[in-house]
């Protein structure tokens, strides 16, 4: 609840900071920005919408279990790229994909693939990439983006297994 | 500073990601109906929309922040430092930018976005995003520490700290050959 509320202080204020930026530029600049950034948000709040409301129904068809189950013994290159999809399709939040990534090293899960797991989920969460970024970025930006994010869960991976555990 | 004529940023109402995204919707909801019957999409669409409601004011803020950001950044300065030709100083840059952002997903896109419609390119973007989201300290302190242990969070972080650079530089270097006439004209439509 603190957190959240020092996160909306600090992106508020910033916003202020910014905005005060603008204005000393003159009246006609600030009003221009926050034209512009009204629209924005006016054309980016139906894909938040479909982006909050549609990923709730896209997780509730992919059970936790699943991803856990993916997130198995299975060591070696194989591991890594299930780790990488499971990573890719973890829905919700950081809590439950930092969870299941300590589940999966507490339940005898590789350290590699552990690492391949988080550094995927950072990169490609669907929730994230459907509820943050295909609304704020341009599409061609993003599946560009994705596309050529996809080696480097392996190449931290790799990295892991150079030098070893933490 | 000179008032330069702002970049366009428009957008097209419905792309083929929306389309393609409603169609992925559609079908969940479907799947969730068959499973757990009205009550059970009810309760989603319930729980959904308060958090939509909760996260408007955030998306708001970041609209302005990625509006005023895109309106008092010295466009040439922007292109000349993050731009195509970069190089190497670009990518790095980009990545520092991505580490010390504060907030989240609503800070980091609308930022984002901003520099590319003042004349960053693909790469140092990317290197920006993977940035943020690999080795930036936000998510890290409130998550990743308290779950994962301090360890494994140092840890990771180190052995994530080459990749922005690397996924920067192998975007530009797809970018310049998928759009090779497109490398002066930032069209990010």
């Amino acid at each position: 609840m603190s957190a959240a509320l020092l996160i909306d202080i600090l992106l508020w204020g910033s916003v202020f900071g910014v905005g005060l930026i603008a204005f000393r530029r003159g009246p006609p600049v600030f009003k221009a920005s926050l034209r512009e950034g009204s629209m924005d948000f006016i054309n980016i709040v139906p894909r938040i919408a479909l982006g909050v409301i549609g990923s709730g129904y896209i997780a509730a068809i992919i059970p936790q279990e699943v991803i856990t189950g993916w997130l198995g013994p299975d060591s070696g290159w194989l591991g890594v790229a299930t780790a990488v999809v499971a990573g890719a399709a973890t829905p919700g939040g950081p809590v439950i994909g930092f969870s299941i990534g300590t589940v999966a090293l507490k339940s005898g899960g590789g350290v590699p693939q552990v690492v391949a797991y988080v550094v995927a989920w950072a990169l490609f969460a669907f929730q994230r990439v459907i509820l943050w970024e295909i609304p704020f970025m341009p599409a061609r930006f993003v599946w560009f983006r994705c596309a050529v994010s996809v080696p480097f869960p392996f190449v931290a991976a790799a990295i892991a297994m150079v030098i070893g555990k933490p | 500073m000179e008032s330069e004529p702002r970049p366009g940023r428009a957008r097209k109402p419905i792309g083929w990601s929306t389309i393609i995204i409603a169609a992925l919707v559609a079908v969940s909801a479907g799947l969730v109906w068959r499973r757990d019957g009205t009550e059970g999409v009810l309760e989603i669409l319930t729980h959904d929309l308060s958090l939509f409601g909760g996260i408007l004011p955030r998306v708001l803020a970041g609209c302005l922040l990625g509006a005023f950001i895109s309106e008092i950044l010295p466009h040439e300065k922007v292109s000349r430092s993050l731009g195509p030709k970069s190089g190497l100083k670009g990518l790095l840059i980009g990545t520092a930018f991505g580490a010390i952002l504060p907030g989240g997903p609503f800070t980091a896109y609308p930022v984002a976005s901003a520099l590319l419609a003042v004349g960053a390119d693909f790469g140092a973007t990317i290197a920006m995003v993977v940035s943020w989201t690999l080795i930036g300290y936000g998510r890290a302190v409130a998550w990743e520490i308290p779950i994962m242990g301090t360890d494994f969070t140092l840890w990771r972080i180190v052995i994530s700290l080459p990749l922005p650079v690397l996924a920067g530089a192998l975007g530009r270097f797809v970018y310049v050959r998928l759009y090779p006439k497109r490398e002066s004209d930032e069209d990010a439509a």
